[in-house]
């Protein structure tokens, strides 16, 4: 656990420039880190893409599986997210199954991109009821400084818009590789925004020092129509009223449009 | 304590309709009769468990579920203790018998997330800095689910806390409201859930007007999703009616009558 | 600067109470100059002090109490009392053995064994410190008989009375000794199992009907009829 006075002195700090507009590293409220995003860096995995934020990094693996559809959707595809915390990525990261923490971003970014309807997940039904393809997205954090939850769904969209299909045929209810692929079928590109409260001012993509210190935060994944697909409160024992959540959905529909280009362009 | 008289459609009559548009009719009226802002029927009990130290019991439509608080009490295992304050412990649990196909008692991933988001839905509104290295246990079993169940088990959650003598700064009370068959209704049961387009499950704090919990999955615009919000805190505001009946009930069945 | 509530209201956590030029008494808090309830209960002013008399509230020690608590645990400096507080109470070994104290040989055990009731003070208890206890005063150590109540500790105050009339006038018309733990529970040790029992009723009473005035006399009465009972049997 960090201690306590540490995080005293730095709340205070952190405070009293937001007061003023200000962040610690100089941003303003509304700037993200520098965002470097490389894709298909892992040759083994059907898609993959490694997001710099800052200094926060993401690995996302997308492999492409089979299995049997689940009963209330036999013509669709099936989507798992899952995420890792690695114990190299931060010294509070603990070897062991997923933590509420992991558990909580997978769900988010998986919230977005099922919510989306980013893949095309009946395109990847081979037999009814049978057989479909599965997409495993793995997100990967392998330096924790702050917004895992942007930077993994970015990381995320941008593995799937990387993913490459195999081309195939089917052959007694067999699936056999031809070669040749084709890109993954997306219809949307979800991007996730999330705003960090710190005394009684919204700033988006915090570093961990600002992190340590908010009160809440709250995410917003918006699609390529500036709709909302998902959205989650989490990250401390604070709150947000009924005004801060409306200026924050305004900020969130252009900020998501902003991003939006950066990673899809990729 | 009823928040509205409707009765809902028989009890366990199964909804076949998987198209959205026929969730809701054309004179604007729901599946199980409901217009939609209205919420489902809603029973509070306070006190409803003797060995708990605080406890709850809430049916909301066919929502059946039961909350015990137990503490503050030192913290076990030992290090998950905070030398400041005290922590909250919350673990929201599917009875294997509370949904149609039998749920393993294994916590899910959304187990998991649930009893996250749902504490800290709750920390706001306790007072965790007066009892430090302390933790106060919250157990949300829902018994039987019908949708909505994270905002019925955060407002039965509020209760027991407050039954428990725990001090709080506000109760909290949690209501979603969502879109169904194109339209932004409150308080989606089951089907509206699964078959509709989105469900926006808010917590609220109504002394201080604070939002504690926010969630969103689905398709709205900014403006339906802000109608959505409002909506919900409407029903919110409702519910705490309903809350606040419930608690002081409690004391008056304890004997003690105010002269 | 008004007040919102009337004397004995109930009110629920977060209701509004006072504005302005109060203070803030037990289970109400204050922020921005309103004073709001924090616990379930009854309001009460005493002149510039808003508190809320809480239908249920656990105890919190207070250096000075007396307190009634079991022995959970031995350890080789002495004993882990519970109290029914947030925190489980202390009680060192060199609070009860003499100077030559070793815990490789003293046999603490034999002095409070788990499973033991005792009577204590609290001499020390603050936000990075376990409650501290002590034995040493007339009247305090191991409880060897009686019956022990549990009520809850905000009504404390309230069965003992006004310069403990409450007490007195229930030891008086049951014959009972009564041991009062500030943390909600009560040494009743009798004469026989009827005493205890007429004893424990008034406790009830008392605790049920706490806000009400005029209750000393009402538990006198309800005693007095008890035992008239139970005579004409």
């Amino acid at each position: 656990m960090t201690s306590t006075i540490v995080v005293n002195v730095k709340k205070k700090r952190i405070t009293e420039l937001l007061a003023g507009g200000k962040r610690t590293d100089g941003r303003g409220v509304n700037d993200y880190r520098e965002i470097q995003i490389e894709s298909g860096v892992i040759e083994r995995a059907e898609g993959s893409a490694r997001v710099r934020l800052g200094k926060t990094e993401i690995i996302v693996g997308v492999k492409i599986g089979t299995g049997t559809p689940f009963p209330d959707t036999p013509d669709t595809g099936v989507l798992t997210v899952n995420a890792e915390l690695v114990p190299l990525a931060s010294p509070s990261f603990e070897p062991g199954p997923p933590g509420e923490d992991a558990v909580e971003l997978a769900r988010v970014v998986d919230r977005g991109i099922r919510e989306s309807k980013a893949i095309d997940l009946e395109k990847l039904c081979v037999e009814s009821g049978k057989l479909v393809f599965v997409v495993f997205v793995d997100v990967y954090v392998l330096n924790h400084d702050g917004n895992l939850i942007d930077a993994s769904a970015m990381a995320a969209l941008a593995a799937l818009v990387n993913t490459k299909m195999f081309k195939y045929t089917v052959e007694e209810g067999e699936i056999v590789k031809k070669p040749g692929y084709t890109p993954l079928p997306m219809l949307d590109y979800p991007i996730a925004v999330t705003f960090a409260k710190i005394g009684n001012k919204l700033i988006l993509d915090t570093g961990l020092d600002e992190e340590q210190v908010m009160d809440a935060r709250l995410t917003i994944t918006m699609n390529k129509d500036g709709n909302i697909c998902a959205i989650q409160k989490g990250g401390g024992s604070g709150y947000f009223t009924r005004e801060e959540i409306s200026e924050a959905t305004k900020i969130a529909v252009e900020k998501t449009a902003e991003l939006r280009k950066v990673v899809v362009k990729s | 304590m009823k928040a509205n008289k409707k009765k809902p459609k028989k009890e366990g009559e199964k909804m076949t309709s998987k198209k959205s548009e026929k969730l809701i009719d054309k004179k604007g009226i729901r599946l199980d009769g409901r217009k939609v802002d209205e919420l489902r029927p809603v029973k509070m009990e306070v006190g409803v468990l003797p060995n708990a130290d605080g406890s709850a019991y809430l049916e909301q439509g066919r929502n059946k579920i039961l909350v015990g608080v137990y503490g503050p009490k030192e913290a076990h295992p030992r290090h998950i203790a905070q030398q400041d304050r005290a922590v909250i412990q919350c673990r929201y649990h599917m009875a294997p018998f509370s949904v149609d196909e039998r749920k393993s008692p294994a916590p899910s991933r959304r187990d998991i997330e649930l009893s996250k988001v749902i504490r800290e839905a709750l920390e706001p509104a306790v007072f965790l800095e007066y009892y430090p290295r302390t933790s106060i246990q919250v157990y949300i079993e829902i018994l039987q689910a019908d949708g909505g169940t994270r905002c019925a088990g955060i407002t039965t959650a509020a209760l027991a806390l407050a039954d428990a003598g725990i001090p709080m700064r506000d109760l909290v009370v949690a209501c979603a409201a969502g879109k169904a068959g194109g339209k932004i209704a409150l308080d989606l049961m089951d089907t509206e859930d699964k078959v509709g387009e989105a469900d926006v499950p808010v917590a609220f704090m109504p002394n201080l007007n604070a939002v504690t919990l926010l969630q969103m999955d689905g398709n709205l615009s900014v403006d339906e999703f802000n109608t959505a919000v409002d909506m919900a805190i409407g029903g919110c505001k409702k519910l705490y009616e309903i809350q606040k009946e419930a608690l002081k009930s409690k004391y008056v069945s304890e004997g003690v009558k105010e002269e | 600067m008004p007040l919102f509530y009337e004397k004995k209201q109930l009110v629920i956590p977060g209701d509004l109470l006072a504005e302005g030029d109060y203070v803030s008494g037990d289970s109400t808090y204050k922020t921005d100059g309103k004073i709001y309830a924090c616990r379930l209960g009854l309001v009460d002013y005493d002149g510039k002090r808003v508190h809320v008399v809480a239908l249920k509230a656990f105890y919190i020690p207070v250096p000075g109490d007396l307190v009634i608590g079991n022995v959970v645990e031995t350890t080789p400096g002495g004993w882990v009392i519970d109290i029914k507080a947030p925190h489980l109470a202390r009680l060192r070994a060199s609070d009860v053995v003499e100077r030559s104290f070793k815990p490789e040989t003293t046999d603490l055990p034999s002095i409070f064994d788990v499973g033991d009731l005792i009577i204590a003070k609290v001499v020390a208890y603050d936000r990075t410190r376990d409650p501290q206890l002590s034995v040493r005063e007339p009247g305090l150590g191991k409880i060897m008989r009686g019956q022990l109540v549990e009520v809850t500790p905000t009504k404390i105050p309230r069965i003992i009375g006004r310069q403990g009339s409450m007490v007195g006038m229930i030891k008086r018309e049951t014959g009972c000794q009564l041991t009062i733990g500030q943390n909600g529970l009560v040494l009743i040790s009798g004469r026989s199992a009827e005493d205890e029992r007429v004893a424990i009723m008034a406790l009830r009473k008392i605790e049920r009907e706490s806000h009400t005035s005029g209750l000393t006399d009402k538990v006198t009465e309800m005693i007095r009829k008890e035992r008239k009972a139970v005579e004409s049997k």
